[in-house]
């Protein structure tokens, strides 16, 4: 089987101004959120889309899908985790008890707040993921990018050709996913900030899969404002 | 849902754009695309400027197949491979919805096909067989034009079709001709062309001339223009002078310009002119029947394949145009991967 987890476990820090997750604005008539569920949805290869949430907004997010999608068996709300990667293995855990893990089981992880994700990602990622057991969606680095551990000087400038800005989904093969954090150590575990690192950790093969500029990330105001403009625009 | 679509902004420039569509109708992945001249006009910026700045930006492209990914409607499956209809009706006509002023045009009046997806009513797409080829599949709205041309002419023609005449040996007066070949087997079907190279392709046809060097004794019972711009004029001109009293001068070809008629030659003969542009659901459907009957056709229309290209990215599209642009012959494919 093949399953989508959209990650909108972060309460959003960084969206100033307002106490609603940036994945519950609104972005031209309806949430962040079910716009990203809805490419999912539409999407025939996956059987399921798990949608990991705070507890706290969990009804909230049933009775959007509601309204806006209307009752479907294939959307599944659940908790969400502490951190990322605590979210990832919720997902997991459930899809384990639920549904079965097999040898092609596949699930892409998006994050809730990249409503742009276009259709072409999606099915990249799910033959990536068949063919070599995990990839990562990314454009090439338009900017430089310098290194600094002390954060006042420069320590190296990398070459930007093999620079690459990470975006979602994040595809994996369960199975493979499944074994390869149960071999974690502890150490490991606490630098883990993406689950593509966990391949890495382990000399595993992560395949790049094409991203889009537009597929941003909703983190600012201005990126949502900005978003809803360009909708306006074209309806005027 | 949040769609991302990529339209021409000013000639030569393309820009991601978003979009916002509701999952009500047929949802279209986009797989293989066609490049037309009125797309070309557009990115060349050779319209009017006043028309640009009214309908840019636009994402471009008109003719084109795809999959469905999502239907609503129940009437589709997911993975059905179709051909997208560009004309929309908004409302019911007297006329033909092709010719209808309630009725937009898709890469003309609003978005073409050049997106990462596209909503449609369920009318507005017809099946196509999985084994059918993609690249001349690609191009069926611009043999539909050929095709509703040809079966308007079928009703109004009065005299016998002997000699059917094409003028223009570019793709519509390639695609016209072997049509009319194919519908009518007993006609003889003659190209007039100003290219010797093109109209050795014309291979079906039981006669070529070049329009400079025409024998005296040539005349038509009917005529199709597939000329369009400034040259429209001589092939005018020529198809008035050839054609056999009460025939019809059926006319395709686009221009820019006003063209004036010899009406004291069409007053005299008795002619009548008919006009032809776009077509409708009816025509596509009856291009995908013609097509799954005479699976041979494929092999005529395929000599217009001249260029396919990759998209992958906004300057492969950039590319495709610009490469089409010096193409003298045939159809750009696009492969849409963007």
């Amino acid at each position: 089987m093949i399953f989508a987890a959209i990650l909108a476990g972060g309460i959003g820090s960084r969206m100033g101004g307002t106490d609603t997750p940036k994945q519950f604005l609104t972005l031209g008539n309806k949430p962040v959120i079910i716009h990203t569920i809805e490419k999912f949805v539409i999407n025939e290869n996956i059987d399921k889309t798990i949608v990991l949430t705070p507890k706290n907004f969990i009804n909230h997010t049933n009775h959007l899908i509601e309204e806006y999608i209307g009752a479907n068996d294939d959307i599944i709300v659940i908790e969400g985790g502490e951190t990322r990667n605590d979210t990832l293995m919720n997902s997991i855990n459930y899809i384990d008890e639920n549904f079965g893990i097999d040898d092609d089981s596949i699930i892409l992880t998006h994050d809730s707040v990249r409503p742009f994700v276009t259709h072409r990602i999606i099915e990249d990622n799910i033959e990536a993921a068949k063919r070599y057991g995990a990839c990562d969606t990314v454009i090439p680095a338009t900017d430089t990018i310098v290194e600094s551990v002390n954060g006042s000087t420069i320590e190296s400038i990398p070459v930007r050709d093999y620079y690459y800005q990470g975006q979602t989904p994040q595809s994996f093969n369960i199975k493979k996913l499944f074994n390869l954090i149960n071999s974690l150590t502890e150490a490991e575990t606490n630098i883990l900030t993406d689950a593509c690192k966990i391949f890495t950790l382990k000399d595993e093969d992560v395949h790049l899969v094409h991203g889009e500029v537009t597929n941003i990330k909703i983190t600012y105001p201005y990126d949502l404002k900005l978003a809803n403009t360009i909708l306006e625009d074209k309806n005027d | 849902m949040i769609n991302i679509v990529y339209r021409l902004k000013s000639p030569k420039f393309f820009e991601e754009s978003i979009d916002e569509v509701d999952l009500d109708g047929v949802i279209v992945r986009p797989s293989h695309l066609s490049i037309c001249q009125a797309d070309q006009r557009y990115y060349q910026g050779s319209r009017p400027a006043e028309v640009l700045e009214r309908k840019l930006p636009m994402a471009l492209i008109h003719e084109g197949i795809g999959e469905v990914v999502f239907d609503s409607t129940g009437e589709f499956e997911s993975g059905d491979k179709v051909v997208m209809i560009p004309n929309t009706p908004t409302g019911d006509d007297v006329c033909r919805a092709n010719y209808s002023y309630k009725s937009k045009f898709r890469g003309s009046g609003f978005d073409g096909f050049t997106s990462d997806l596209i909503k449609f009513e369920p009318t507005r797409i017809v099946k196509i067989p999985d084994d059918f080829n993609p690249h001349v599949s690609a191009f069926i709205e611009l043999i539909s034009v050929a095709y509703q041309g040809i079966s308007k002419f079928s009703e109004l023609a009065v005299t016998p079709n002997d000699t059917l005449g094409v003028w223009g040996d570019g793709n519509l007066g390639f695609i016209t001709a072997l049509l009319l070949k194919e519908k009518f087997p007993k006609s003889d079907v003659m190209v007039f062309g100003k290219h010797m190279e093109n109209l050795n392709l014309f291979s079906f046809a039981d006669g070529v001339y070049q329009i400079h060097n025409v024998p005296d004794h040539v005349v038509v019972d009917h005529a199709f223009e597939c000329v369009g711009s400034s040259a429209s004029q001589s092939a005018i001109e020529q198809i008035i002078d050839l054609i056999n009293p009460q025939g019809t001068i059926n006319l395709f070809g686009v221009s820019e310009y006003p063209i004036p008629i010899n009406t004291r030659m069409v007053l005299e003969k008795g002619l009548t002119i008919q006009g032809n542009s776009r077509s409708e659901r009816e025509d596509f459907i009856g291009v995908v029947e013609t097509l799954k009957e005479n699976p041979k056709l494929f092999e005529h229309l395929e000599k217009l394949v001249t260029n396919v290209c990759e998209i992958n990215s906004l300057n492969d599209l950039k590319e495709a145009f610009d490469k089409d642009y010096i193409s003298k012959f045939g159809k750009t494919i696009l492969k849409w991967n963007k």
